[in-house]
């Protein structure tokens, strides 16, 4: 089972309420999987300067105004200002801080990528980061939709997108760090119903590019397999086409990035997956009774995708 | 008799289900904002006219022997399975896995059906107003499907005795589906069937509708020979 939902917004008006409407949406499906659960949200941050729009790269600081915002998760107490010194420290940049429930926070920090992640790692092993972009922020945890979201407060949480997962978990552990969103580089979150078969081995394939896993969890070498052909300069669908052509297994899978908000389901379309479309949104949901909440949900275009068909919205 | 009003807002599927299951033979009842709802009206074997007024979730009128069920809205997954006697029809689409091994009685789908419709169909009779999608009719044992738009890849796979016609066309047949000469029954057949369907089969030309039956290669194992499995 598990069950996924996701709200991409075109009307701007309701994106106060995106928080509301995607928990309402999860706990919908709470009966498709009730161990673990997570949500992506992404907003609108502050602008880049003119001149500064595009991504600066992994490696690269950012200019002002693109300051990369890191979800960062700790199952033991952890002081987050002292832990925001020192990585400010070794990185070298300031670095802002919006606490997130007592085991989470934000980190907002213009650092490279890779030497803020490398700073984490080396000041606080335990701190885990679901995920980091410059619009997106990830929490997950284990247990049932409706407490997570509460404990988060996401419902009072803003944007334009969101995607989000409850779990019934098969192929590893029910663990926070093996809940979904799965969300591997900047801005790209992946949420996943169903079980790949050769996971193992396109792992092993990964790992000898230099691509590593955390967990042993199936729908993570997914998300680490689109990431990785994303950034090799594939769009998003071309990213969600080799886990169609590499990947075996069932899968309905849905997948955001900053600008892109995208459904694929395998070959035979053993998983369930429907969309609805109005002029003021798209969703998706594993089952519709997710949907019947939304505004304007009777006037909506519902339709299921067909098997190995890619759908991408872009904003 | 006045119909009984049942809302999915205030009452669980079981108190739904139950209230119906106490109907009287000859009653009816309707059920408002079913907002996707699982198993309604499931395992009802009083003869009862249940209207469900809006779209609905996975499993509506499975199990019936008896009852004619209405949908006014879409439904979910595998609608009217394992159906023994009495009637659901659907005035939207139909997700997957409609009539799933439904042994009698009529399912109606006025608009399209998703993939492996009619699977491991038993003697049931399945009539879609639309199109059908992959795998449909897979491993259907007996039982009639009429298919008024286009099926999908894979249809009638592993057919046994099930027939299958199609209105429109067919993406490709499964192993050991084969096309079979229209005779004059079947044509009578489609015409009864077309008119059970109601106003979404008028559409449907009798003589011009294509009959899928099994080429029965696969009846029996046989691991010696080259078989296509």
């Amino acid at each position: 089972m598990c069950g996924i939902v996701g709200l991409h917004l075109k009307n701007p008006d309701l994106q106060p309420r995106l928080g509301e409407l995607l928990t309402q949406m999860l706990e919908a499906m709470t009966t498709r999987g009730p161990d673990s659960a997570g949500i992506a949200v992404y907003a609108d941050r502050d602008p880049a300067p003119a001149g500064h729009e595009a991504d600066p790269g992994p490696d690269q600081p950012g200019p002002p105004g693109q300051e990369l915002r890191y979800s960062l998760r700790s199952d033991e107490t952890i002081d987050w200002d002292l832990l925001a010194k020192r990585i400010a420290a070794e990185t070298g940049r300031d670095l802002r801080v919006e606490p997130l429930g007592s085991d989470s926070a934000v980190f907002v920090s213009s650092a490279a990528e890779t030497s803020f992640l490398a700073a984490v790692r080396r000041a606080a092993p335990q701190v885990t980061v679901p995920g980091f972009g410059r619009s997106m922020v990830v929490v997950k945890d284990v247990g049932a939709p409706a407490a997570i979201c509460a404990r988060y407060g996401i419902p009072g949480w803003g944007g334009y997108q969101g995607i989000g997962h409850t779990r019934m978990a098969t192929e590893s552990a029910v663990t926070t760090a093996h809940s979904h969103p799965f969300a591997p580089a900047a801005d790209l979150a992946l949420v996943h119903n169903g079980s790949f078969s050769n996971y193992a081995t396109v792992r092993g394939r990964l790992a000898r590019q230099g691509i590593r896993c955390d967990t042993d969890n199936d729908s993570e070498v997914a998300a680490r397999l689109v990431a990785a052909r994303m950034a090799e300069g594939a769009d998003l669908a071309d990213g969600l086409r080799t886990v169609l052509k590499e990947m075996d297994g069932f899968f309905t899978l849905l997948v955001t990035t900053r600008t892109q908000f995208a459904v694929i389901r395998d070959s035979f379309a053993c998983k369930p997956a429907v969309i609805a479309e109005t002029p003021d949104y798209v969703a998706m949901a594993s089952e519709y009774h997710a949907l019947a909440g939304l505004p304007g949900i009777t006037g909506a275009r519902v339709f299921e995708p067909m098997p190995e068909e890619i759908h991408v919205w872009s904003r | 008799m006045e119909p009984v009003i049942l809302s999915c807002a205030e009452l669980s599927t079981r108190e739904i289900n139950a209230a119906l299951a106490a109907l009287p033979d000859g009653a009816s009842a309707r059920v408002l904002e079913p907002r996707g709802r699982h198993n309604l009206a499931v395992g009802l074997s009083n003869r009862v006219r249940i209207d469900i007024e809006g779209n609905a979730g996975y499993f509506i009128g499975g199990l019936g022997d008896g009852p004619d069920v209405v949908v006014h809205g879409f439904t979910g997954w595998s609608v009217g399975e394992n159906l023994q006697a009495g009637s659901v029809r659907v005035e939207g689409n139909a997700s997957e896995c409609a009539g799933a091994s439904s042994r009698g009685g009529t399912i109606v789908i006025e608009g399209d059906a998703s993939s492996r419709t009619g699977i491991s169909l038993k003697g049931g009779t399945i009539l879609v107003g639309g199109n059908v999608g992959h795998m449909s009719g897979f491993m259907a044992q007996a039982g009639v499907m009429l298919i008024g738009g286009d099926a999908g890849d894979a249809l009638g796979d592993s057919l046994y005795e099930a027939v299958i016609y199609v209105a429109g066309t067919i993406a490709s047949l499964g192993s050991d589906a084969r096309i079979e000469e229209l005779t004059e029954s079947d044509v009578r057949a489609v015409k009864a069937l077309a008119e059970l369907g109601g106003a979404s089969f008028g559409h449907v030309q009798p003589e011009n509708v294509t009959r899928v039956a099994s080429a029965r290669g696969l009846y029996n194992f046989d691991a010696l020979k080259d078989q296509k499995y």
